[in-house]
C-alpha cells in the first residue's frame, strides 16, 4: 500500500517536472475555459486537449481553429474576422496541419528531429491521390492521429503506437460497408491476426515486428509495387532478400506478374514457414507453377531431400548426446558443436531463396559432418558408460563372492559354536 | 582325528578364500579413492573466463565466434584493431551474430539487425544490447571474461 | 614367519594397552536372538553410511569451491573432469539419502520394539538428535551444486522458517545470511555441511555407541531392571558373529551405492539463476515431502490462525514429543507396551507414507 502510494508521488512529481519544463506560461485560454463547462459533444475537444502533445507545449485551440482566446465573449473569440475557422473540412486538413509540420523553421523550435515532408509523402499515398480526386472518404491526418487528443507515436495510448495500428488501420479497412467503391478486400485484419508477424507483435510484445506502416509505408501509404515486394520483406529479412534477387524465380516472377515473397508466404496472412512448403509433396507450393519432369520440379525435390536429411541426422546426433548427458557424461562441447549444426539446417532454410539444389548440398554437407562428428563423440562418451558398467560388475562379482565367503564362515563359525567339544 | 583334520582343512581354504575376496574388495574400493586424489590433467574448472583465442589468430577487421560455457561469444579485432568481446547471441531471437567486415558492425542474419562495435544495437528488431565482456591478454592467449566476474 | 611377525606385534601393543582386555570385553557383548533380531543391524547400517558420507565428503573437499560463481561449475568439473569424480560425487549423493532412510527405519523399529524405555531414554535422545541433524546435512548438502532445483528448494525451504512466529524473520536472515538466498547462503551452508554439523554428529554417535556398549542390546521381553538377562532367550555373540552379518550388509549397501552410481548418475542440473523465475514443480527431497505436502493442502487460515504457521507449530510440537518419547510413555513397562504410543507411532508413519505418495503422484 504504502509502495504504490509512493509510486503516485513520484509519478506527480515526474509530470510537475516535465509540464513545468514544457510548458511556456499561458496567457488566457477563453477556448479551453468555456468548453470545458459544457457538456457532451461541445465539451469533448476541451477535455482531450489537456493531454494533447500540441498543447503540452503551448500551442491551443486557436493555433489550428483562429479566432480569439483573449476574450470571454464568444461572438469576438470566435469571429471569422479573427480568422476563426469553425470545424476543418476533411479535405483542408492535410494543408491545416501541414502549415507547421511543413515548415522546417517552425517545426526545428519543437522537436528539431522530426522529419517535415507528411505533406509530400501524404500527396504521394493512395489516401492523398484520392483526396485529390475529391474522395473525401480516405484517411486525413485526424484519421489516424486523432483531432484533440494527439499523443506522441512513442507514447502506447497513441492511435498509432506499433500495437495499436492495426486497429487504427482497420477502423475503416476492415469495414466492408465503409470500403464499398473501393473494390479492394477487406480481409487483412483478419489474415493479420493470425499472421507469425502480429504473434511476434502481440504474442511476445516485439515492437520491431512489421504492423501495417512497417510494409505499407505511414504518410506515403500505398500498395506496394510487385517488383518491390522483396525489397520491403528484405529490409529484415536481408539474407533471403540477397539471395531471392539474385535467384532465376526475380525474372521468373516479374514475368508471370506474381507478388516475389508473397506469391509462397502470402501478404497479410504470413504463417511460419515450415519444411513443407519445399518440394513436390500435396502440400508442397513449388507444385503450383512446377510439375513433373522440368528443371525445378527436380530441384525442389532435391533441396526438400537434403535438408530432411540433416535435420533427421541432427536429430539422432541429439538424441545420443542427450543420451550421454543424462547419463551424467560431459558433452557440452558436443553440444555447443551441434548448435553449429543446427545452424547450418537455418542457413540452409534460408539459402532455398536462391533456389539453388548445388548451394543447398554445399551447406547440408557442412552440417552433415557435424552432425556425424557430434554423433561419434555421444557414442564414444557412451562407451565410456559402459567402461563404467564393467567396473560396477566387477566389483559387485568381488562382493557377492565376499558376501557368499562370509556367509560360509558364519555358518561354519556356528557349527562349531554348537558343538563346543570338538572346537 | 581325520575327521577334525578334514574339517581344519575346509576352515583354513575358506579363511585363504574370505582374506583373498576382503582383499580384492578394498582394492576395488581403494582403487577409485586414489584415482581420485590424483590432480586430473585440468588443474580447475573454468568457470567466468575463457581462452577466446591465440593472439594473433584474429586478424584485423575480422571476427571470430568462441565457446563461452555452453553458450556462444564473439571476439573481435576491430578495424583500428582493438579487441573487443561479446555475447553472441542477438538479443532478438537468439539467433548467432557475426562479424561483417564490410559494414564494420555486428550483424545478424536472421532479421538484419546490428549492433555497433559497442555492443549497442544501432538497426533492425534487436531490442537491447549485446552483453560486453571483458578482454585481456595473458601470455599470448586472449582471455574473455565476464564484466565484474 | 608372518604369523610369528603378527604375533609379537601383537603382544608387543598388548603389553602397552592391554588389548586382550578389551577383546575379552567385546567376546562377552552378546546380542539377543529372537523374531526381531534383524532390526538390529539398522543402527549399525546407519553409521556405515555416514561413515561412508564422511569419507566421501571429505575427498570432494579436495575439488569443491563453495561460492555463488564457482560452485556449480566446481561439481561440474568434479563429475567429468576428476578421475572417478562422477562416482565419489554419485555416492555421496545417494548415499545420503540411503543414511537417512537407514535412520529413519531404524527409528521407528526401536520405537516399536520400545527400546527406548529405561535404561535407554538418552539413547533414544540422542538417536532422534543424530536423526535431526542428518536432516540438516541433507538440507544444507542439497544446495551446494548450486543448481536451479537446489536454489529453489532452498529458497522456499527457508521461507517457510521465515513464517514461525516471533523468530520467524530473524531465523530466516540466519538461515540465509541476508534477506535473499545468494552466495552468502552458499558460504554458510557450506560451513555448517563440512564442519559444525559433523562435529555435532560425530559427537552425537558416540554417545550413541557409548551407551549401546555400556546397555547392551534391548530385549522386547527383557525386564527394565537394566541388567540383561540372557537366560531369557537365545542370544549370539557379537563379535565375531553378529559383526560378520554386519558387514554383509554393509558390502552389499557399497554394492547398492556403486550400483547407484553407475547406473543413474546423481544429476548435475542446471546453473541457478538467481533472476529466474521458479520452475514448476518444486519440491524438496523425499525426506521432507511429507511436511511440504502438508503445508502445502492446509487452509490459509484455520480458525483464527495463518494455516501454514499452524502447521510448522505442529510439526515442531511432533519433534519435540518425538525427541521426549521416553519420558512421556510411562505405560510401557516390562511386557507391557502403552496401546496409546502404539497407535501414535503407527499414525506417524502412515501419515509420513501418505503425504509422501500423494506429493509423488
Amino acid at each position: 500500500m504504502l509502495k504504490r502510494t509512493t509510486a503516485f508521488l513520484y509519478i506527480g512529481a515526474l509530470f510537475w517536472l516535465l509540464s513545468s519544463v514544457y510548458s511556456q506560461p499561458r496567457g488566457k485560454d477563453s477556448c479551453v475555459e468555456c468548453h470545458q463547462k459544457m457538456d457532451g459533444e461541445l465539451q469533448e475537444p476541451a477535455k482531450k486537449i489537456t493531454n494533447d502533445i500540441h498543447y503540452l507545449r503551448g500551442l491551443s485551440c486557436y493555433n489550428c481553429h483562429g479566432g480569439d482566446p483573449s476574450s470571454d465573449d464568444m461572438e469576438v473569440a470566435m469571429d471569422p474576422k479573427k480568422g476563426y475557422i469553425g470545424k476543418p473540412k476533411p479535405t483542408d486538413i492535410p494543408q491545416l496541419c501541414g502549415k507547421c509540420h511543413s515548415n522546417a523553421d517552425f517545426m526545428r523550435d519543437y522537436n528539431p528531429s522530426l522529419r517535415v515532408d507528411q505533406l509530400n509523402e501524404y500527396g504521394t499515398s493512395r489516401h492523398g491521390k484520392l483526396l485529390a480526386r475529391g474522395d473525401t472518404k480516405v484517411a486525413v491526418c485526424s484519421s489516424c492521429h486523432g483531432a484533440h487528443g494527439i499523443r506522441k507515436a512513442s507514447d502506447p495510448q497513441s492511435s498509432v503506437y506499433p500495437k495499436n495500428v492495426v486497429n487504427t488501420c482497420t477502423k475503416c479497412h476492415a469495414n466492408p460497408q465503409y470500403m464499398r467503391g473501393h473494390n479492394i478486400p477487406t480481409n487483412q485484419k483478419m489474415k493479420y491476426m493470425d499472421s507469425v508477424h502480429s504473434k511476434a507483435l502481440f504474442g511476445k510484445g516485439d515492437l520491431s515486428a512489421p504492423t501495417c506502416n512497417s510494409c505499407h509505408g505511414n504518410h506515403g501509404a500505398s500498395p506496394p509495387g510487385l517488383s518491390s515486394i522483396a525489397a520491403i520483406c528484405g529490409q529484415c529479412h536481408a539474407s533471403q532478400y540477397e539471395y531471392f534477387i539474385a535467384s532465376p524465380h526475380k525474372k521468373a516472377f516479374k514475368q508471370g506478374g506474381l507478388p516475389e515473397c508473397a506469391t509462397c508466404h502470402d501478404n497479410h496472412g504470413i504463417k511460419s514457414p515450415s519444411d513443407s512448403m519445399l518440394g513436390t509433396q500435396t502440400e508442397s507450393l513449388c507444385i503450383n507453377c512446377h510439375s513433373q519432369g522440368d528443371k525445378g520440379f527436380n530441384a525442389a525435390n532435391k533441396m526438400r531431400d537434403r535438408i530432411e536429411l540433416l535435420k533427421a541426422r541432427l536429430e539422432q546426433s541429439e538424441i545420443v548426446l542427450n543420451r550421454a548427458e543424462r547419463a551424467g557424461m560431459e558433452v557440452s562441447r558436443e553440444k555447443f558443436d551441434l548448435i553449429e549444426g543446427k545452424n547450418k539446417l537455418i542457413k540452409a532454410r534460408v539459402l532455398i531463396h536462391a533456389f539453388n539444389p548445388n548451394e543447398i548440398e554445399k551447406i547440408t554437407n557442412e552440417g552433415l559432418a557435424i552432425s556425424v562428428s557430434t554423433q561419434k563423440a555421444g557414442e564414444r562418451a557412451m562407451g565410456d558408460l559402459q567402461f563404467r558398467r564393467k567396473g560396477l560388475a566387477v566389483s559387485l562379482i568381488i562382493i557377492f563372492l565376499v558376501v557368499i565367503t562370509l556367509y560360509m564362515k558364519i555358518r561354519q563359525i556356528e557349527r562349531v559354536a554348537s558343538r563346543p567339544d570338538e572346537a | 582325528m581325520e575327521v577334525v583334520s578334514k574339517r581344519t582343512d575346509r576352515r583354513s581354504f575358506l579363511n585363504y578364500l574370505l582374506g583373498t575376496g576382503i582383499g580384492a574388495a578394498v582394492v576395488s574400493f581403494f582403487y577409485p579413492v586414489i584415482k581420485f586424489l590424483i590432480p586430473p590433467r585440468i588443474a580447475e574448472a573454468p568457470t567466468s573466463s575463457v581462452v577466446a583465442a591465440k593472439v594473433g589468430e584474429v586478424a584485423p577487421n575480422t571476427g571470430k565466434v568462441f565457446r563461452f560455457g555452453s553458450k556462444p561469444g564473439i571476439l573481435i579485432n576491430g578495424p583500428d584493431g582493438s579487441l573487443r568481446a561479446y555475447s553472441a547471441t542477438c538479443t532478438h531471437l537468439d539467433c548467432i551474430v557475426q562479424y561483417r567486415p564490410d559494414m564494420q558492425n555486428i550483424w545478424c542474419a536472421c532479421h538484419n539487425g546490428r549492433y555497433d562495435l559497442n555492443g549497442l544495437n544501432i538497426a533492425g528488431p534487436p531490442p537491447r544490447p549485446l552483453e560486453v565482456y571483458d578482454v585481456r591478454t595473458r601470455s599470448g592467449e586472449i582471455v574473455v571474461s565476464k564484466k565484474g566476474g | 614367519m608372518l604369523r610369528s611377525l603378527s604375533q609379537r606385534t601383537w603382544n608387543w601393543l598388548d603389553e602397552r594397552l592391554n588389548l586382550d582386555e578389551l577383546i575379552a570385553h567385546a567376546k562377552e557383548k552378546t546380542v539377543p536372538i529372537h523374531k526381531h533380531t534383524l532390526w538390529y543391524y539398522l543402527g549399525g547400517m546407519t553409521a556405515f553410511l555416514f561413515f561412508v558420507q564422511v569419507v566421501t565428503g571429505i575427498l570432494l573437499l579436495l575439488y569443491y569451491r563453495p561460492s555463488s560463481d564457482n560452485a556449480f561449475e566446481s561439481v561440474q568439473f568434479i563429475m567429468t573432469e576428476v578421475h572417478f569424480g562422477w562416482l565419489v560425487r554419485s555416492v555421496h549423493s545417494w548415499g545420503a539419502n540411503l543414511m537417512i532412510a537407514a535412520a529413519f527405519a531404524h527409528m521407528f523399529s526401536v520405537y516399536f520394539l520400545r527400546a527406548y524405555r529405561k535404561p535407554r531414554e538418552l539413547t533414544w535422545v540422542t538417536g532422534i538428535l543424530f536423526l535431526f541433524i542428518a536432516l540438516t546435512f541433507g538440507f544444507s548438502g542439497y544446495l551446494l551444486p548450486w543448481n536451479e532445483l537446489s536454489f529453489f528448494a532452498t529458497k522456499v525451504g527457508t521461507e517457510i522458517a521465515g513464517v514461525i512466529p516471533l523468530v520467524g524473520h530473524f531465523l530466516k536472515r540466519f538461515l540465509r545470511g541476508g534477506e535473499d538466498v545468494t552466495g552468502a547462503t552458499l558460504t554458510r551452508f557450506f560451513g555448517w555441511h563440512v564442519a559444525m554439523l559433523p562435529a555435532a554428529a560425530a559427537m552425537l554417535l558416540m554417545a550413541h555407541l557409548f551407551m549401546v556398549q555400556r546397555l547392551g542390546m534391548s530385549s522386547p521381553e527383557e525386564s527394565t531392571d537394566g541388567a540383561d538377562n540372557p537366560s531369557h532367550g537365545k542370544t549370539m555373540l557379537f563379535f565375531p558373529n553378529f559383526l560378520l552379518r554386519d558387514l554383509v550388509g554393509w558390502l552389499i549397501a557399497l554394492g547398492i551405492l556403486g550400483a547407484l552410481a553407475a547406473i543413474y548418475p546423481w544429476e548435475l542440473g542446471v546453473k541457478a539463476d538467481p533472476f529466474a523465475s521458479a520452475p514448476a514443480n518444486i519440491k524438496p527431497e523425499w525426506y521432507f515431502v511429507f511436511m511440504f505436502q502438508t503445508l502445502k493442502i492446509l487452509p490459509a487460515k484455520i480458525l483464527f490462525m495463518d494455516g501454514e504457521v499452524l502447521g510448522i507449530l505442529a510439526f515442531g510440537l511432533a519433534g519435540l514429543v518425538g525427541l521426549l518419547v521416553p519420558f512421556l510413555d510411562t505405560q510401557s513397562g516390562p511386557n507391557r507396551t502403552s496401546l496409546i504410543f502404539t497407535v501414535l507411532g503407527v499414525v506417524a508413519l502412515v501419515y509420513m507414507v501418505a503425504m509422501t505418495v500423494i506429493a509423488y503422484i
